[in-house]
């Protein structure tokens, strides 16, 4: 499973923190202040996997991907396959960049509950719910359509929601 | 309304924290944020509540406490509103720290927003207790959740897949009521909810063997032609990745596949056909195909043996290995590794692109090869891949050096068909990276060309030519002068020449030429010239007519400031002035040193035996013949022997390489072991750890002989006395070397505790104040020095509130035990002490320092002093 996505910029500042097993707010810290002391180490030409096993266990790994200021960071096990998880941020990063039209590091700052929502929608649980990023874009639309029209909650109307009946 | 709920919007609070340029700004508008959010809860502010649970989020992600505000999200959950429950659910996520009567409290929340009939609201709450579901929850809501499984929205049916999957990670139990259902999910053709099921399946599997037998037979031949179906088919746009179709949905296949067909014959035969499609068919030049063809790999390897598949497998992890991206590099030697269990004969095959790898740019897909490459040696390709290694050795990065010097020898001497390959390779090695050897790696050199007798004269004459060309290299330097004073006389005659080498003409002096030149070059350490004192003394007796010069070079050392040097100075030249006729006996060749109780000991599994624990003991790699019947025994003894704490390795093995005794001594500690007790006055000759301390038989033994102090040679005795720390480079009773020599008496026991003892400093005085520093080591840790400050107090009046402080730079650590009070009377009537540890990490680098501040109150006005204590002896 995924153990964590982590957002941060060049400078270490965490733009996105979400574990999926419990960790108290003092050890998130240390992780994001570790990890990022790896990364910014880390030479250009080299490959985008970290062994995590120190802060995470055996068997863990750090895939990371810079996308212009900022890292995106996903701790995984080894259940996961390493190039999917690539690929994965890959759809991630789409989506965002969908969501806010050229997404940049303000967007996240500003909206990162709306980050938040959005990962939701591609990973519940520590397990990938969806890769196909125009669902997501789908189900976040849907969910900002409902935030802007709290009333209509019975009557969801049917150009938004993906209805495909049994 | 409350005076701080004037509220700033989540926007601005961001452009505030944004906007601070320090941590202690931002702390500052972050405690305010914080003292309003209160504030709103204490009130049951409504207005704002997810605004302020918003806000927390922000807070939370910058490390800060919001305990406080996990309420807030319960009350927000129970609202009616949409976006009064996002946020809400969203802050149960974040903030949340699994105190379970919050858990609680959520369940009832939960099991109504599970049956509500907005899918959104649905989702919400799956998404939240995939996230954070309990045991408790889990049995609770389970019901609902396996309902949802059926749920007429596809995105509904896919969170409550994996919304199950922590469900049943949770209680194992409900594992079954989740079969059924995940069996008809399973043939659903919406990808998003068949990768999920997927998952779900798989976990089932894991956590249940009936679950694992019941989809074995219910479900493969399904899986696989979905598969089949994936892989044939046309392009489907939505899950398309870079041209690849749905690439997350054939590896879920492929891993579900794996579990199905692991230990499981007739399934694996089941998957062969497709995953040779997948493994032929699957394009290879985008990272979403390597993904694909890299969980095909796994799964091929673990399910059960089709050794045409494996093949193919393990060539595609062989064109991995050529690949450009660093990553599938990466990931292919990952796998090779497990792949060698499996099919190591295909794996060898790679055998050279995997060594290509050891080269790559990359630092961690280097150390990767190099361990395959390590496993992938054997008795038969051992010679080939550790030629190509070492020439590697040449070209590397200095920082990889010392792991790839590690396993090269490591492969030497694991695998080497005979001695003559062996000490070539390790000359090699250590000509190209001697400063990168560990000690235990010449030690077993030289242990193995004590061995070879045939093979003396050709790596005698080998070593000569390796240390013209690599002189800088530590470890060759000192295998060399080993070997040239202990068979120089076989560099002269071109003795046991070997078919493959070319004669080569040494003189003697140009023998005595090497070791003066090692000696004497400034960045030997003390362990290259204390061997290069002993190679000259050997010297001097097989060239008899180099013997002027020899001693002029010995004579050279005898004002070194390194105790241990000067001491072994004055003693050879002593032996080669006065005692001619037992010169020949003492430095005769060195008995063969045992290889089976040297690798046994390296190894660990002979219990090591007692070592230099002192600290200050100088391990002599290097010394003289025992003479078979004299009671020259302890010649050369140089182990302080004291009851220390089992030693892992190398240093023991070296004193065994001196012939030294290492006397398992059971005297308590502090006390040095005296030497065993013999009538011979030789006996202690040149011993340096021995004192006449405390043991019966030798005490009066050496008194005895101390009286009659007529002859030199009891004088010499003498010089057996306590070992003084060599690092205090004073004279050790302040006469000449010479009128040490020449009659003495010996030095009283002087009872040693631990370690050697430091003479204490004024490390601060100023017209009020003086501290006085202390100093004690702890033998076992030489960095650590332990420091008692003593602090007088010079004035006629009494200070109060005294309190101390140092700062020390990074490479020191240093931790300040409480003070002994904090009255100093005045005029020196009393002091203060306190004690200081300081781990230097650069200890015999660098000096320890600190500065300091003193504040005290003088008549209840308050005083500094502040200073710089650079004076501390560099040994510490």
């Amino acid at each position: 499973m995924i153990r964590a996505v982590i957002v941060m910029n060049d400078q270490g500042k965490p733009r996105l923190v979400k574990f999926y097993e419990h960790q108290p707010v003092e050890k998130q810290q240390e992780i994001i202040r570790s990890i990022y002391g790896v990364l910014c180490s880390r030479a250009e030409n080299v490959s985008n996997f970290v062994q995590a096993d120190s802060t995470f266990g055996p068997d863990t790994r750090l895939v990371y991907k810079t996308f212009a200021t900022l890292y995106f960071i996903v701790i995984f096990d080894d259940s996961e396959n390493e190039l999917a998880i690539l690929d994965l941020m890959q759809v991630f990063v789409e989506t965002l960049d969908k969501c806010f039209s050229n997404v940049c590091e303000l967007d996240i700052v500003f909206n990162f509950n709306k980050v938040h929502t959005i990962l939701d929608e591609i990973i519940l649980g520590g397990q990938v719910i969806e890769m196909s990023s125009s669902e997501v874009v789908k189900a976040v639309d849907g969910i900002s359509w409902l935030e802007k029209n709290p009333n209509s909650i019975i009557r969801v109307p049917k150009s938004i929601s993906g209805w495909q009946g049994r | 309304m409350n005076p701080f709920s004037s509220g700033t919007r989540l926007r601005d609070m961001i452009r505030a924290i944004r906007a601070c340029k320090t941590a202690a700004e931002e702390r500052a508008v972050v405690r305010k944020e914080c003292a309003s959010i209160r504030a709103a809860v204490s009130d049951n502010d409504n207005d704002y509540r997810h605004r302020n649970l918003a806000k927390l989020m922000f807070i939370h992600m910058l490390g800060y406490p919001t305990h406080f505000g996990q309420m807030e999200c319960l009350k927000l959950i129970a609202a009616p509103g949409f976006p009064e429950k996002r946020i809400g659910y969203l802050g149960l996520m974040l903030l949340l720290d699994e105190r379970q009567e919050v858990l609680m409290l959520v369940t009832n929340s939960l099991k109504q927003d599970l049956n509500h009939t907005n899918q959104y609201i649905v989702g919400l709450a799956l998404c939240a207790l995939g996230n954070i579901c309990s045991a408790e929850m889990a049995r609770d809501l389970a019901p609902e959740v396996e309902r949802l499984l059926q749920f007429r929205d596809p995105n509904v049916r896919k969170k409550a897949a994996l919304c199950s999957i922590r469900i049943v990670k949770k209680v194992p139990d409900l594992v079954e009521n989740f079969v059924n259902p995940v069996a008809s999910l399973l043939k659903e053709k919406h990808h998003g909810v068949l990768l999920t099921a997927m998952q779900l399946c798989a976990d089932l599997c894991i956590l249940s063997e009936e679950a694992l037998e019941y989809f074995k037979k219910r479900c493969t031949e399904g899986l696989v032609k979905v598969l089949k179906d994936a892989v044939n088919s046309p392009y489907a746009p939505e899950y398309d990745i870079s041209g690849i179709a749905d690439p997350f949905l054939q590896i879920r296949l492929l891993r579900l596949l794996r579990i199905l067909g692991h230990g499981d014959a007739d399934a694996s035969d089941c998957m062969n056909d497709v995953l040779a499609q997948v493994a032929t068919k699957t394009e290879s030049n985008k990272n979403a195909g390597n993904a694909i063809l890299y969980e095909c790999v796994e799964t091929i390897l673990s399910i059960e043996d089709s050794g045409g598949l494996r093949v193919l497998a393990i060539n595609i992890l062989g064109r991995f290995l050529s690949n450009r991206d660093n990553n599938i590099r990466y990931v292919a030697l990952n796998m090779l590794m497990k792949a060698i269990s499996v099919d190591g004969q295909a794996v060898q095959r790679h055998r050279a692109t995997i060594l290509e790898c050891v080269k790559d740019s990359d630092a961690s897909i280097r150390k990767r090869a190099l361990e395959l490459v390590y496993l992938l040696v054997n008795e038969s390709n051992v010679k080939p891949l550790t030629k190509e290694l070492i020439d590697y050795l040449e070209v590397s990065d200095q920082d990889f050096k010392g792991d790839l010097t590690a396993r090269i020898c490591s492969i030497v001497e694991k695998l080497s068909p005979d001695k003559l390959w062996y000490i070539d390779q390790m000359l090699k090695v250590l000509c190209e990276a001697g400063n990168y050897v560990k000690d235990e790696v010449w030690h077993a050199l030289i242990v193995v060309i004590t061995n070879a007798s045939n093979l003396h004269g050709y790596t005698v004459r080998s070593l000569y030519r390796a240390i013209q060309t690599s002189v800088d290299q530590e470890a060759v330097v000192r295998v060399a002068v080993w070997c040239i004073g202990e068979y120089g006389d076989l560099l002269m005659n071109n003795t046991g020449m070997l078919d493959l080498e070319e004669p080569i003409t040494v003189t003697e002096s140009d023998a005595v030429d090497v070791i003066e030149l090692a000696i004497k070059r400034h960045t030997s350490d003390l362990t290259t010239r204390a061997m290069c004192l002993i190679a000259l003394l050997k010297l001097s007796s097989r060239f008899p007519s180099s013997s002027q010069r020899i001693k002029d070079i010995v004579t050279q050392s005898k004002g070194s400031l390194l105790l241990e040097l000067q001491q072994r100075s004055i003693e050879f030249d002593s032996i080669i002035e006065k005692h001619q006729n037992l010169r020949a006996a003492l430095v005769e060749r060195m008995p063969v040193l045992d290889e089976a109780t040297y690798s046994g000991r390296r190894s660990g599994s002979v219990p090591a035996a007692v070592s230099t624990s002192q600290g200050n003991a100088l391990h002599l790699p290097n010394g003289v013949a025992k003479m078979a019947d004299a009671p020259l025994l302890d010649l050369l003894d140089l182990s302080v022997d004291e009851p220390a704490a089992p030693n892992s390795s190398g240093g023991n093995f070296l004193q065994d390489l001196l012939g030294a005794d290492i006397s398992s001594s059971s005297s308590q500690s502090g006390k040095i072991q005296a030497q065993k007790s013999g009538t011979d006055v030789l006996l202690d000759l040149l011993s340096t750890g021995s004192a006449p301390a405390q043991n019966g038989s030798s005490t009066p033994d050496i008194f005895s002989i101390s009286q009659d102090n007529k002859t030199s040679i009891s004088a010499l005795d003498s010089l057996s006395s306590p070992m003084v720390p060599p690092v205090q480079a004073s004279p050790i009773t302040g006469g000449s070397p010479m009128d040490l020599l020449d009659g003495f008496g010996p030095n009283p026991p002087v009872p040693k505790d631990n370690g050697p003892a430091h003479p204490p400093i004024v490390a601060f005085e100023s017209s009020s104040l003086k501290i006085i520093f202390n100093f004690s080591k702890e033998p076992e840790s030489p960095q650590t020095t332990l420091i008692e400050a003593n602090f007088t107090n010079k004035s006629s009046e009494v200070y109060t509130d005294f309190i101390f402080q140092a700062a020390v730079p990074k490479f020191l650590q240093l931790h300040l035990e409480p003070a002994s009070g904090n009255t100093l009377p005045s005029s020196s009537s009393g002091s203060i002490t306190q004690k200081l540890r300081v781990t230097n990490n650069q200890h015999g680098k660098k000096s320890i320092m600190m500065r300091i501040r003193i504040s005290y109150k003088l008549n209840g006005k308050d005083m500094l002093e502040e200073g710089q204590i650079s004076n501390i002896p560099r040994d510490l």
